[in-house]
């Protein structure tokens, strides 16, 4: 449960900043929108995927998404597109896109 | 008890460190502080502290470590000097940016180069603006006095800014001198214990510190914060030293005063000059001449309202400046901020600036009572021979 309500950050006055800019909560980053970041996007073929979870080991952003022991997916809001991920699977399951053409709805 | 010695100035910084005794001391030797932390070592090997302290391995990494000390909820001290100071100058920023209390000794040493090891207050003067509160003394009492308040007023929720002690380097830190030690338990109570709101070793409370703060964020109001707390700490100075008083019966403001009632002239300085510029005061004043002394204590923050408000009644003011601000012969920091501060007052007294000491440069009385006698001409003349003067420079 997060204590620090920073809803209305854009409006803070110097006043309304916390001192010495400490941030008085944990996990923030969970709220930060990173994704925002991509330039590329992974998307996977579950009919390659032989759940070894090497993606997710790999991950330096904890952007995989795991549900019974199986990949599910990526958590889009965290993932940067470094490409990690493809780059470690070793059955060729997931592959970059570039994150405009996603934009564009395409290669979903 | 009150006990009454004959010490060194470091000898004075020390004892005021182990009344604190504080939580940690990271610290690096530099002539002529080393001795204020080699005292302190012999407390901590000897138990009489509880304090960890961390010998690093230069004055950058004891800032460092001070700073993650003091993030973590420890009353922090160090010591340093010249040379050492400026090694830690990236970190004083982060200290006071990151509003953590950590009070420092700094033993007043020139800067390089060329080296040289002697008094000169180039050292703090160049951190003026690093947002550190900026404390002088003249003499070995006044050290321990400011150190032992300098953890309240560092630690006061208004103000949370580091603070540093200046002494002058060999002049006070190496020669013996009557001090006052104030009772243990006494100092104790006075102090207080540190209970900062924010640790990083509060895990029920957990919070991040030093994050970063890019193009969309605050660091223009966390910086605007820094000058609020300055303010803050004016009041909190003035009330700080009215409770040490309580205590010790010595009072202690932003400056001093010297037969300054029925001046003309007045001559301002700081650190161990003032005492010599007393001496020189009562000889002018025994041949009827109307000469005053002030001693600046606080020069961050910098008491520009009530300097002003003191010095605009007399006609003429000698400022004695212990450092070189290289604006291009336009005096040093103590002058240029002192006039500055009159700019928006009708009256203003005649003003000169006496630059003197660099290097440790002896001042000798005579050179003082030659910057008391232009000012009293000067009167007379109704302006002054020389805006910037240099007392001791072979010219």
């Amino acid at each position: 449960m997060k204590k620090w309500d920073f809803s209305d950050i854009q409006t803070w006055n110097w006043k309304q900043v916390p001192e010495g800019g400490i941030i008085p909560d944990t996990g923030t980053a969970e709220e930060y929108n990173t994704g925002s970041w991509r330039s590329l996007r992974p998307v996977f073929d579950p009919e390659k995927c032989t759940n070894c979870l090497n993606c997710f080991i790999f991950c330096p952003d904890a952007a995989i998404r795991v549900e019974d022991g199986k990949m599910v997916g990526f958590d889009y809001f965290h993932c940067k597109g470094c490409g990690i991920c493809a780059n470690q699977c070793n059955f060729d399951a997931i592959k970059m896109v570039p994150q405009q053409s996603a934009n564009r709805g395409e290669n979903a | 008890m009150t006990r009454t010695v004959a010490v060194v100035g470091t000898d004075a910084a020390a004892e005021a460190m182990r009344q604190i005794n504080p939580d940690v001391v990271p610290v690096y030797p530099i002539t002529p502080q080393t001795a204020i932390v080699e005292k302190f070592a012999d407390f901590v090997a000897d138990g009489d502290v509880h304090t960890h302290m961390i010998n690093v391995e230069s004055e950058h990494s004891a800032m460092s470590a001070a700073i993650g000390a003091s993030a973590a909820g420890a009353r922090v001290m160090t010591c340093t000097a010249s040379q050492g100071l400026a090694l830690m100058f990236e970190e004083l920023y982060v200290a006071s940016g990151l509003r953590l209390p950590i009070v420092m000794t700094n033993v007043n040493r020139s800067l390089s180069a060329p080296i040289n090891i002697h008094c000169d207050h180039g050292d703090s003067m160049g951190a003026r603006d690093s947002g550190w509160i900026q404390i002088f003394s003249e003499n070995a009492q006044e050290v321990y006095d400011n150190i032992l308040q300098s953890i309240k007023i560092a630690e006061h929720a208004d103000v949370h800014l580091p603070a540093m002690v200046m002494m002058d380097g060999f002049i006070i830190s190496h020669a013996i001198d009557r001090v006052e030690y104030l009772d243990d338990s006494l100092t104790q109570k006075f102090i207080g214990e540190y209970t900062p709101q924010y640790s990083l070793l509060n895990a029920e409370n957990p919070v991040s510190m030093g994050n970063f703060d890019g193009l969309g964020g605050f660091f223009f109001e966390l910086k605007r914060q820094q000058e609020a707390a300055m303010v803050n700490a004016k009041r909190v100075i003035r009330q700080i030293g009215a409770e040490y008083k309580d205590i010790s019966g010595r009072s202690y403001d932003f400056f001093s005063v010297y037969k300054t009632e029925d001046a003309d002239a007045v001559i301002l300085s700081a650190g161990s000059s003032c005492g010599t510029v007393r001496e020189v005061v009562d000889v002018m004043r025994a041949e009827g001449k109307k000469i005053g002394a002030i001693k600046l204590r606080s020069f961050r923050p910098f008491p520009a309202e009530e300097l002003a408000q003191e010095l605009s009644r007399f006609k003429a003011l000698a400022i004695l400046d212990r450092s070189a601000a290289f604006a291009g012969d336009l005096g040093g920091p103590i002058f240029i901020e002192t006039r500055s501060a009159f700019y928006e007052r009708e009256n203003h007294p005649l003003m000169s600036n006496y630059v003197y000491g660099l290097g440790g440069r002896d001042l000798d009385p005579s050179m003082i009572r030659k910057a008391g006698e232009e000012m009293l001409q000067a009167i007379t003349n109704g302006k002054v021979p020389q805006i910037v003067n240099y007392l001791g420079l072979r010219d």
